[in-house]
């Protein structure tokens, strides 16, 4: 049915919370099968759950996308207890249905425990992930199944649209934006009000919204969730953006790898477009906007926008110079306003809420929340969402839940493949577009990769220099070749043959790649290297000077031996090794043939008694 | 790819040149590859220079010119995956298959690729098969995977 005013849409708002009033106290039951929680089996337990209730039960079952703590995965939420189980698999699921939603008592052993006490938590909103965060944007995902508008509508959605629509003129929605300090969230950090304005003024009739779901960044995936979790709130986003600007065609551009983010909101436009939320005269307004989904090819740097719109044309994704601004001359050389999804689904919230309600969230220069992917060497692995300004020490150890196995926290990368590390000394900085640069890394789009004592950052130098030498355009010679030239001083040093002089050479050469390169992705590849020689000198004197790699990480560095004292002589690693390197005979100590050894860690992988050392 | 297939395809992007891409995307969703004759086909169709198109398709890494293997296994090296070992869980498959990443094995059975990130940095390390996740690898467990995959194939 398609809405033709404001009132219509109030009406079917009021219509679907009536529904949901009158079933109010009966039992919900929420699974998240988002990518996360799909990896680990959520698609199972979701076709266990179809099968114990079966087609003719009136038990309310909704599934959702990513909650955010994908380390316990796949969840299940009972409503409206509020019992969060994790780690559910098939086999519990009859179960679950028996004793919790039947009888309501809770199975203790599916409970998430506190690590440090011990103590079960029955409910989501207790657990120490979910207690420092701030879900403005990101918390409705758990409440939406998003295939159904419904669900965004009962929480409130194309709320801001109405009001953005009938009660604000274009110049008053771009100075409320203005005045809430939103900053693009994708990496630049500009802020979104200003690159508006410019937009609106440019000439030209035609102009573009484009939303960047070409999330690239290894270690960053809260694009993706949004993007499949709750579309609406993006498309709302846009909605209010183009009629802001002045565009009446917009494009959504999405990774290539990300086939479940292209479904969902390739359900999203069509049922919005059904309702009249999309399409022509929305709601009556006399605006109209019409999206298209574009999937991307797998290259990093069509994220970049001047590359996204060549992509978007059907031309390879090559940066261009940007004498003219894309708010210019963008997409088909036409004034083109393009933000990252995040900062999409932000929208909303502001003109909802109002400009100085959002702006008292955040830090001076930041504002609002910023959505974090933790990952890495931490316990709780998830999307966390967070004001503007909270330290990387309550990251990680508050909401983290610090480093499994005791180890020590070395540093956090941030900012992805153009970000830095910061070390653990430097923990208490709190987290905002400026202090991170400060610090030499970025905030990029928002991984968040914690490494500990047992990674090695020259390794991490030469992992970011490796992705991005391959992901290099090849269009500026200092990108493509500084890239290469600087993965080749790197993978020597970790194999070895590093010599004195080059961590001078790797500077200089950093610097030249920096300021030649066109685009952000020559312009800031060199900052892997360069923060980890600020930070972790020491590591790359070790590799260079010592031949030695302190973390045990650079396989040509290490020497793999077993301890007799501690060997028990099982054969374990003898009948796992690949080379057939090890020898040694029943209650005789093994040994390993470093001629034939390949350093692949098989022995120690496998060593019940932690007798292999590496050193 | 039949002749009527290849016209379904355009057809739906309205011969469009900039729909080449998405176009490309749906013949390699076919055929798991772009041969050469369809993409001659298509340059005639478009009138696109046929070096315009395979600039498109060696650019971008969703396309492949070979054709790929039954089965695809998948190495997420994103940096979560990284620190948490996806180098030597790469090795591993590398020696097992004896293939690079990009190339198909000699019997055609398996292709083996890495992906930058899949999003789903609580199982890292990662493995795909078959868009089957196998999350926190360990080299022993790659091993058993192969061997479990090579018996369940030869059942099959």
């Amino acid at each position: 049915m398609r809405l033709k005013s404001p009132d219509e849409l109030e009406q079917v708002r009021t219509q679907i919370l009536a529904e949901r009033k009158a079933r109010e106290g009966e039992k919900r039951i929420i699974l998240c099968t988002g990518t996360g929680c799909r990896g680990a089996g959520a698609l199972e337990v979701l076709e266990a759950f179809e099968k114990v209730l079966g087609p003719k039960s009136v038990i309310e079952f909704k599934s959702t996308c990513c909650h955010g703590f994908c380390e316990r995965g796949p969840i299940t939420i009972i409503e409206p207890l509020g019992i969060f189980y994790q780690r559910v698999t098939p086999e519990r699921v009859p179960q679950i249905i028996a004793e919790t939603v039947k009888k309501g008592q809770v199975i203790e052993d599916l409970l998430y425990q506190d690590p440090e006490t011990g103590q079960a938590i029955p409910a989501e909103k207790d657990i120490p992930f979910y207690k420092k965060q701030q879900r403005l944007v990101f918390g409705h995902n758990r409440y939406i199944d998003p295939t159904r508008i419904e669900d965004y509508l009962a929480v409130g959605g194309y709320k801001a649209l109405i009001k953005a629509l009938f009660h604000m003129s274009p110049d008053e929605i771009i100075e409320e934006v203005k005045r809430s300090g939103l900053r693009g969230r994708g990496g630049g950090g500009f802020p979104a009000g200003r690159k508006w304005e410019s937009c609106r003024r440019a000439h030209g009739d035609i102009k573009y919204v484009i939303c960047n779901c070409d999330e690239g960044d290894p270690g960053a995936y809260m694009d993706r969730s949004l993007m499949e979790g709750n579309p609406h709130s993006v498309l709302e986003g846009m909605i209010i953006g183009a009629y802001a600007i002045g565009a009446r065609e917009g494009y959504v551009y999405v990774r290539n790898e990300y086939p479940l983010a292209v479904e969902n909101v390739g359900i999203a436009i069509e049922q919005a477009q059904k309702m009249g939320l999309l399409g022509k005269n929305i709601l009556g307004s006399g605006f109209d906007l019409t999206l298209v989904i574009n999937k991307g090819g797998g290259a990093f740097v069509a994220g970049e926008s001047s590359a996204l719109m060549a992509s978007i044309e059907g031309y390879v994704a090559e940066p261009r110079a940007k004498h003219i601004h894309m708010v210019e001359s963008g997409l088909w050389e036409r004034p083109t306003n393009l933000n990252n999804v995040e900062t999409w689904a932000n929208v909303p919230v502001i003109i909802e809420k109002g400009a100085a309600w959002y702006s008292s969230i955040g830090t001076q220069g930041s504002k609002g929340t910023k959505i974090f992917s933790l990952v890495g060497k931490i316990n709780n692995t998830g999307l966390i969402e967070v004001p503007m300004g909270m330290t990387l020490r309550e990251i990680v150890y508050d909401i983290g839940g610090g480093i499994p196995g005791g180890k020590r926290c070395k540093a956090v990368q941030t900012g992805g493949p153009s970000g830095g590390c910061i070390p653990e000394s430097l923990f208490d900085l709190p987290v905002d577009f400026d202090e991170l640069t400060k610090a030499g890394s970025m905030m990029g789009s928002g991984g968040m990769i914690v490494m500990d004592e047992s990674t090695c950052m020259v390794d991490i130098a030469k992992y970011f220099t490796h992705f991005l030498k391959d992901e290099s355009c090849g269009k500026c010679t200092s990108c493509r070749d500084g890239t290469l030239r600087m993965y080749e001083v790197l993978d020597a040093i970790t194999k070895g043959k590093g010599k004195e002089g080059d961590i001078e050479f790797l500077q200089e050469l950093g610097w030249v790649t920096s300021e030649a390169s066109l685009c952000a992705l020559g312009g800031s590849a060199p900052n892997p290297v360069l923060s980890t020689i600020r930070y972790f000198r020491d590591e790359y004197e070790a590799h260079i000077r010592a031949k030695r790699c302190p973390a045990g990480v650079c396989t040509a560095l290490l020497t793999y031996t077993i301890d007799p004292e501690a060997c028990i002589a099982c054969g374990k690693c003898k009948k796992e090794c690949p080379t057939e390197a090890i020898t040694g005979e029943k209650k005789v100590p093994h040994e390993i043939d470093q001629a034939k050894c390949i350093k692949c860690g098989t022995c120690r992988e496998v060593c019940p008694v932690d007798a292999v050392k590496v050193a | 790819m039949t002749s009527a297939q290849l016209e379904k395809i355009l057809k739906k992007h309205d011969h469009q040149k900039a729909s080449l891409l998405a176009i490309l995307q749906d013949i390699q969703a076919l055929e798991n590859y772009l041969p050469r004759k369809i993409l001659e086909e298509v340059s005639q169709q478009l009138q696109v220079p046929l070096a315009q198109i395979y600039y498109l398709a060696t650019f971008y890494r969703a396309f492949s010119l070979t054709p790929r293997g039954r089965h695809l296994v998948t190495v997420c090296t994103g940096t979560a995956c990284h620190v948490k070992g996806a180098a030597s869980i790469l090795n591993t498959m590398e020696r097992e298959l004896a293939v690079k990443p990009g190339e198909t094995t000699s019997d055609k059975k398996y292709t083996l690729e890495t992906v930058n990130c899949l999003g789903s940095c609580a199982l890292a390390p990662l493995v795909v098969v078959d868009g089957h996740y196998h999350g926190r690898m360990l080299g022993t467990k790659v091993l058993s995977l192969l061997r479990g995959e090579k018996d369940a194939s030869k059942k099959s």
